[in-house]
């Protein structure tokens, strides 16, 4: 299978309604040649109504939608030539794996020893080589999605749009497949358009997210950057654990109660502003005053065990809760604070993150 | 602290026959029906077949049979029989079919609506519902009225007493019974097998006859078979429909019993019928699993 010729997506003010529910409310969206974005959100945020606009199995109310310069929003599913996985594969029952896959050659009349030579390479591709004659009932689950894939990718489509098509299995396969569908988008390169709910899926696999909610991105960007600088609470809150701190705007920086607060990156012109504190990024501090560091007196609430780490909660003098998460090795769990001990946490500068409140 | 109360055998003994008493209760369950079946069912069958081979003086004899072979008029109607049935099927399936997709693509509460009025007629006496037909459609009937009156046609046609009728008034009464498989079969195809051939290619037509269709044969095979067999023993709509004129081996039936209250022919024509259903049964249970027949689906 050659490297296909990728098309960027441009997205324009796509708007979709049902009754008084905005599904999408003026949604724009640029998706760069040869990318992998991925749709992250909620249930019911609008992330599959959004491909199912890119696909063509949802008609919005208005909007514009162009493959590469050429208009599409009009264009019949038959017509857009994009590949799709669909979230329970939607592989034809009636027909082999081989028969699934040559389906769209056969649509487009390619000759017989072209089709078989095709379908073969699609099937080595998704490692699935000489499973042809299977029914599609004798599949296990992960195989089935191997072949929805190849069916999808074997007529070369320059832009392909993916439904949460790990969300049916197991975890262990699910990472997997994740490594898997990333080395296969840099091997045939087409421009990807991926949906999950799974923030971890998101970070692992895209070159860029976007994060859905009430039909609307919330933030378009790269996975370390929204992890790292989310723009507003409901994308910090979606992705990742985290805590959020009350803190008031004092100049250029911010304040926690009267504690001015050491920070990096700049405060946000938003009225309400929230400190937020990601579990792994906070340290709990026994008997050492580091440099560059927010320093939190708290008295503990509550210690888990998790395996391999530990998740300690902890109160502040103005009642809102922490969580510190450590990593737990050469027996000091035991050592670690219980309930009602007080303890001093540390929130390195470079880890400060002021946000904007809202967006949910 | 030590366990005193265990038998040596760790209740091997009486967990099996636990096991025995379970099957037994199970079966006093189902002993009712059996005999039911075995009362109504196989006794009188065993009887139609013992009956069959008695002749005109008493004792065994296949005159029965042979009958059926020798006389023409026999064979006439097996032919009308098949003819009847594989018409009336045809008939079902070309209307049934496509009502069946028109309800599948409904939303679901119009397409219960649908449905109850698909199954309304069902549930009306089918004598009823024959007089009704024989009444719209005789000379001076409503359909030959208005399609005069509005220039369809200048003099009355003849829609009873003859084959026209008794197919109407058939497949009238055998459309539920092709639309309720066919409906279930296509509700149970997932919509997204039509999204994805959509995506990959085809357009509505090609998605539709290569897809759709193909997956909702099984429903429409079973829908057909019970059409056909049913046709087949059936007795009232083309009696009165058919005017005497459309002889079905079920009329045959009657008239032996009821005209010559010849018992013997009588049955040898019911266990040929039997014995040719079970055969046509037998036939497509090779291509689909009987037990589809009941709800159509995968």
């Amino acid at each position: 299978m050659t490297r296909a010729e990728a098309l960027p997506i441009t997205v324009r003010g796509v708007t979709k309604t049902y009754g008084r529910v905005h599904a999408l409310d003026d949604v724009s969206l640029d998706v760069q040649s040869g990318e992998f974005l991925t749709l992250l959100g909620p249930s019911g945020s609008g992330k599959t109504t959004l491909l199912m606009v890119l696909a063509g199995f949802t008609r919005p109310d208005k909007g514009s939608l162009k493959f590469g310069e050429e208009e599409m929003i009009r264009t019949a599913p038959h017509l857009r030539g994009v590949g799709m996985v669909f979230q329970n594969y939607a592989l034809f029952p009636h027909m082999t794996v081989a028969g699934n896959v040559g389906y769209p050659l056969r649509l487009r009349g390619t000759p017989r020893p072209e089709m078989a030579d095709r379908i073969e390479r699609a099937l080595d591709l998704v490692q699935l080589g000489g499973f042809g004659d299977r029914g599609i009932d004798q599949l296990s689950g992960g195989q089935k999605q191997r072949v929805a894939l190849a069916r999808s990718i074997v007529f070369e489509p320059r832009i392909l749009l993916m439904d949460e098509p790990l969300s049916a299995l197991d975890k262990k396969l699910r990472d997997r497949m994740q490594i898997e569908l990333r080395h296969l988008h840099e091997q045939l390169g087409m421009t990807t358009v991926y949906v999950t709910h799974d923030q971890r899926e998101a970070l692992t696999m895209s070159d860029r997210i976007a994060v859905v909610n009430h039909g609307r991105i919330m933030q378009l960007a790269e996975p370390q950057q929204l992890y790292d600088r989310p723009e507003n609470k409901f994308v910090a809150d979606f992705i990742g654990d985290s805590s959020f701190l009350p803190v008031t705007r004092d100049g250029a920086g911010a304040r926690f109660g009267d504690m001015a607060l050491q920070m990096d990156g700049a405060v946000p012109g938003a009225d309400a502003l929230l400190l937020m504190v990601r579990p792994e990024r906070a340290r709990l501090l026994v008997g050492e005053t580091p440099q560059d560091t927010n320093i939190f007196d708290a008295k503990v609430t509550e210690l888990v065990y998790q395996g391999e780490s530990y998740l300690l909660y902890a109160t502040l003098k103005d009642g809102s809760e922490l969580a510190v998460r450590g990593a737990i090795r050469e027996g000091t769990f035991a050592g670690l604070p219980r309930a009602g001990d007080a303890v001093r946490l540390g929130l390195h500068r470079a880890d400060t993150v002021v946000i904007a409140d809202g967006g949910s | 602290m030590a366990v005193t109360d265990t038998p040596a055998d760790m209740h091997a003994a009486g967990l099996r026959r636990d096991e025995r008493m379970e099957r037994w209760r199970l079966f006093g369950l189902g002993s009712p029906a059996l005999l039911l079946v075995l009362v109504i069912l196989v006794i009188p069958v065993g009887w139609l077949f013992y009956v069959s081979f008695i002749g005109a003086d008493g004792n065994f004899s296949l005159e029965n049979y042979a009958r059926m072979v020798s006389r023409k008029s026999y064979m006439r109607i097996f032919i009308t029989t098949f003819q009847i049935s594989i018409l009336t099927t045809a008939l079902c399936i070309v209307i049934g079919y496509p009502l069946a997709y028109f309800m599948s693509q409904l939303p679901g509460k119009w397409a219960g609506l649908c449905l109850v009025t698909v199954l309304l007629p069902f549930w009306t006496s089918l004598l009823v519902r024959t007089y009704a037909w024989l009444v719209l459609l005789q000379k001076q009937g409503l359909v030959n009225q208005w399609a005069i009156t509005l220039g369809l046609w200048d003099a009355p046609l003849k829609f009873v007493h003859n084959m026209t009728g008794t197919l109407i008034g058939m497949v009238h009464i055998m459309l539920p019974f092709l639309i309720l498989p066919v409906y279930a079969a296509m509700r149970a195809i997932d919509g997204d097998y039509l999204k994805a051939a959509s995506n990959l290619g085809a357009s509505p037509r090609r998605a539709f006859w290569t897809v759709f269709f193909p997956l909702s044969t099984p429903g429409l095979f079973a829908g057909s078979l019970m059409v056909f067999v049913l046709c087949l023993g059936f007795f009232v709509t083309p009696a009165v429909l058919g005017g005497g004129r459309v002889i079905m081996v079920s009329m045959k039936i009657v008239s032996n019993i009821e005209l010559f209250v010849n018992w013997g022919a009588a049955s040898a024509l019911g266990v040929v019928l039997l014995v040719l259903t079970v055969i046509i049964l037998w036939i497509a249970s090779k291509f689909l699993r009987l037990e589809q027949m009941a709800g159509g689906g995968h």
